[in-house]
């Protein structure tokens, strides 16, 4: 069957079975920024953004998203270039395997909450695992991004 | 210093970060067959049969491979140098499967739905065997785990299959019994420490298909792409110069990709059909059927003086490798070699084990490599000493530590899996790392511990640890620099970035030598067609056995081109200076760049192209050093322990980037942190894995993440490139012991086997206040 969205702005239509989800068809039309880590919805490798809102899209029926706008972090390069550059200072980026989904996690947050501390950025982000981390380091240079209005 | 121990940001998280393809799935072709792999319900059974008929039928099945499709090859997936000190005793596919998970046979087909179609279809029927699921039993147990007479060791490692024993070993220094028979105070205890999940966020993966030479082509998830060259080329029969192996980013690896996981499957389906396949595990896959932590039983007994000079360490290990053997005797080893130096002075040391078969998923390399578990066991018992000898668990390690320029012989005695070597402690900065920490920690403030409320008691716990820089006379390295018109570099490397930061921390290396910036050298890793040999990311061998090589290939570039400007100058090499950007007659003042150079080098004069390869294996295996100290708040009403902070004060020499070693550590203390307190692979009494995604087998988040204060100590090691030893492994040693230590100082309770949940806290606690 036939699903018209919005990916990154863009008008498209895809074909897709009833039973697949957003992570499959994306990675179908080679989006490979949108990673599987598990198939329990616990990871929050594959968000992706719907109607602006961090969802993993392995839980997401293509077939529901008709209309629906998704946004990968192909629909924000500047931004994930910026807190890039914030993770390069903080040495907080490991594997890089966590961060297209961290960026676009982190986008969202920003338009939604004004002024998080850091323990609102723990509570946003707390979907999205990262092994290699520990964390502590993505979160200074998060705050350092936020602070960035350039 | 221009390029090293500077803030550098890693030189693809941009890249990565802005989604660009990377990982070994994003290079999968687009018509690869999808592999899935049928896998045992029971952990230990004979396959009477297979009836794969109807599955055979479905459109879309390309083949199903068993065990009939292979001739009997044992090799080890353990993915180390050759010869391995694993025993050879798995084959691709096997009649006998051995835990649930285990490998029965693959199916490949055009999309994932047809290849799950395929597995439901296919019928096995079982003999099941008895299984051996205690891990303390399984010695001599009446039931064989590896009966078949293919398999065997490469050379003496105690393998003795039919008691089901992967390796054993034994050493002593000194006469342990009479030193212990001589001491004030003894203790004897055992610890056990749980199977820990690497969880890793990528999944294994790999894809491979013939190209337009007909050569095998890998992409694969690993950690050591030459042993996967290799070991694939030896369990198929399949020429090893046909075989390219290429590794691009890997999401992760903490030793669980040292191995081989899918490859061979992969590759048999590519050479069967001649068509291009990929396998990606699921995570259920991962957890159940790659790799755990090895579980142990620790026996330690202690025995000092009344002055608390420490005078015997005697050391039992029982260690359980699961259904195979990959890295049974070396992971054991290491809970010895790289534990019990730490106390150098005593009289007396023996270590003895044995590392037993048993119908679990199988263990392999994990970042601390045996070391978290001796170091559990060892820092917790000398805490237990000190409380005997009414003594300061600080002041006893400032007695009792190891120091500067001293030595262990149990270094010279014991390697991994083979002899040590003997050396000195050029750089040990443990006095500085133990008193920084405990001024970090406000110890003086907070030790033993401090009341919160009726029911919150805040303490402070610590321990020392210590680790290797690779693995001497064994591991090698090399590294291959070109010179490019215009004037900048090829790195070409055989080392393994796995997201530690290898391909940043290489190039700054060679570009301090070479005086530029990192931007002028370009680096490649690890490709089998391209690059130089390396043995892979493991034992913490890469900054120090790649730095070394890298920085040897930069001085004998840099040699190369001022005999170039010499011969350009028609001088004597004394008479040029070379600044990095120019080369300067020093008599007569004339002067050529670099790039002017290098560019007539390729178009004009003297043509040739500059390239150079060197190789370094290193002599001493200089151990980096740290001392952990853990705050915590322990809720004496429901057990609960909530890490406050983790003060980390490391030596691991000069850091080559400051801000990525630092990642290494505290990435590494929070994985320390979820074993000490509840990461557990859970096996049902069926064997069959309970903990087999990240809800029932729970990681730290960050909401658990405490606050992690880390310093370096000013050290410089003069066998590392610009002074750097490695840091890979170390933090993930003392988090265990220095919050157990913790828990004991704040309630008396001693929890001696991990993960230190609420539930055995407050058991014991309740134990305890009834005692009273
Ligand atoms: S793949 Fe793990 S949450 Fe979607
Ligand atoms: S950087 Fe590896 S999972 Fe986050």
């Amino acid at each position: 069957m036939l699903v018209n969205l919005f990916l990154n702005g863009e008008a498209k239509t895809l074909q897709v079975e009833p039973g697949d989800f957003l992570l499959d068809t994306l990675q179908k039309n080679n989006v490979v920024s949108v990673r599987r880590g598990c198939e329990s919805t616990s990871c929050g490798v594959c968000t992706v953004l719907l109607e602006g809102k961090p969802v993993p899209s392995c839980s997401l029926l293509t077939v529901r998203l008709e209309g629906k706008s998704i946004t990968t972090v192909e629909g924000i390069q500047k931004e994930a270039e910026k807190l890039a550059h914030y993770f390069g200072l903080e040495g907080a980026d490991q594997c890089g395997f966590c961060n297209p989904s961290m960026a676009l996690t982190v986008y969202a947050m920003k338009k939604e909450l004004k002024d998080p501390t850091i323990e609102t950025i723990k509570s946003y982000l707390v979907g999205n695992l990262c092994r290699c981390t520990g964390y502590q380091a993505q979160h200074i240079a998060i705050l350092h991004y936020l602070e960035d209005q350039s | 210093m221009k390029a090293v121990n500077i803030i550098t940001p890693s030189i693809d998280g941009q890249g990565l970060m802005m989604g660009k393809p990377g990982y070994t799935n994003d290079f999968s072709d687009k018509n690869s067959l999808i592999i899935k792999v049928l896998r045992s319900p029971h952990p230990y059974a004979k396959i009477v049969s297979i009836n794969d008929s109807e599955a055979l039928k479905l459109k879309g099945v390309e083949c199903i491979l068993s065990y009939k499709d292979f001739d009997r090859r044992p090799f080890t997936r353990a993915g180390q140098g050759y010869p391995e000190p694993s025993p050879h005793d798995k084959f691709v596919f096997d009649e006998y499967v051995r835990y649930v998970g285990d490998e029965v046979l693959c199916v490949a087909a055009i999309d994932e739905v047809t290849a799950e179609k395929a597995l439901a279809l296919i019928k096995v029927e079982y003999q099941i065997l008895e299984s051996v699921l205690d891990f303390e039993s399984a010695m001599n147990h009446q039931s064989i785990i590896h009966p078949e007479p293919e398999i065997h060791e490469m050379f003496p490692i105690g393998f003795e299959p039919k008691k089901n024993i992967a390796a054993s070993y034994q050493m002593h220094i000194g006469n342990v019994e009479k030193s212990l028979a001589q001491c004030d105070v003894v203790i004897k205890e055992s610890f056990y420490t749980q199977a820990q999940a690497h969880a890793m966020m990528e999944p294994h993966a790999v894809n491979s298909r013939f190209d337009y030479q007909n050569r095998l082509v890998l992409y694969s998830s690993t950690q050591t792409p030459f042993h996967v060259r290799r070991i694939i080329s030896q369990a198929l029969n399949f020429p090893l110069s046909r075989i390219r192996v290429i590794k691009p980013r890997v999401g992760g690896g903490f030793g669980g990709k040292q191995a081989i996981h899918g490859e061979i499957i992969c590759s048999a389906v590519t050479i069967k059909t001649g068509k291009p396949a990929k396998l990606v595990y699921t995570r259920k896959e991962v957890f159940e059927s790659s790799y755990s932590r090895h579980p142990m039983r620790i026996d330690m007994t202690l025995g000092a003086d009344l002055e608390g000079h420490l005078k015997a360490i005697d050391c039992y290990v029982l260690s359980d490798t699961g259904a195979y053997g990959e890295h049974a005797l070396t992971v054991f080893m290491v809970t010895g070699s790289k534990v019990l130096p730490l106390y150098n002075k005593v009289d007396s040391v023996r270590f003895h084990g044995h590392v037993v078969y048993t119908n679990h998923t199988p263990a392999g390399a994990f970042r601390g490599y045996g070391a978290i578990q001796g170091n559990f066991a060892l820092e917790s018992a000398v805490d237990m000493l000190c409380e005997k000898l009414k003594m300061s668990p600080i002041a006893f390690r400032q007695i009792n530590m190891i120091k500067e320029t001293e030595t262990s012989p149990i270094f010279a005695i014991m390697g991994e899996g083979t002899e040590g070597t003997a050396m000195n402690m050029e750089t040990c900065k443990l006095e500085f790392c133990l008193n920084r920490g405990l001024e970090l920690i406000n110890w003086q403030k907070t030790y033993p511990r401090i009341q919160i409320d009726d029911h919150t008691v805040r303490s402070v716990g610590m321990a020392i640890a210590m680790q290797g820089s690779g693995i001497p006379y064994i591991d090698m390295g090399a590294a291959t620099i070109k010179l490019n018109d215009d004037g900048f570099y090829n790195l070409l490397v055989g080392a393994t970035e796995i997201g530690q930061g290898s391909d940043t921390i290489l190039t700054q290396i060679a570009a301090e030598e070479l005086m530029t910036t990192v931007d002028k050298v370009i680096v490649y890793s690890s490709d089998t067609d391209l690059t130089p040999f390396d043995v892979g990311a493991y034992a913490s061998s890469t900054t120090f056995v790649s730095g070394n090589a890298v920085l040897k290939a930069a001085k004998t570039m840099k040699s190369k081109l001022v005999e170039e400007a010499a011969n350009y100058f028609n001088c004597d090499i004394i008479l040029v200076e070379f600044n990095g950007e120019v080369f300067t007659q020093i008599k007569t003042k004339d002067s050529i760049t670099l790039k002017a150079l290098s560019n007539r080098l390729y178009y004009n004069h003297d043509q040739k192209q500059l390239m150079v390869t060197e190789s370094y294996v290193g002599h001493k295996s200089p151990p980096p050093f740290m001392a952990g100290f853990a705050e915590i708040d322990l809720d004496t009403e429901t057990g609960e322990v909530k890490v406050n902070k983790y003060v980390s004060v490391v030596d691991c020499g000069v850091t080559i980037n400051p801000k990525l070693a630092k990642g290494q550590v505290e990435g590494a203390i929070v994985q320390g942190m979820g074993m000490a307190l509840y990461e557990d692979v859970k096996v049902s009494s069926q064997g069959k894995l309970i903990s087999n995604d990240f809800m029932s087998y729970r990681i730290p988040s960050r909401n658990e993440t405490p606050e992690l204060i880390t310093e370096f100590a000013i050290s410089h090691e003069p066998s590392g490139p610009f002074g750097a030893k490695s840091v890979g492994e170390i933090g993930i040693d003392t988090p265990p012991a220095a919050i157990t230590n913790a828990i004991f100082n704040a309630c008396g309770v001693r929890i001696k086997t991990l993960p230190a949940t609420p539930e055995k806290i407050l058991m014991e606690l309740r134990r305890k206040n009834h005692e009273n």
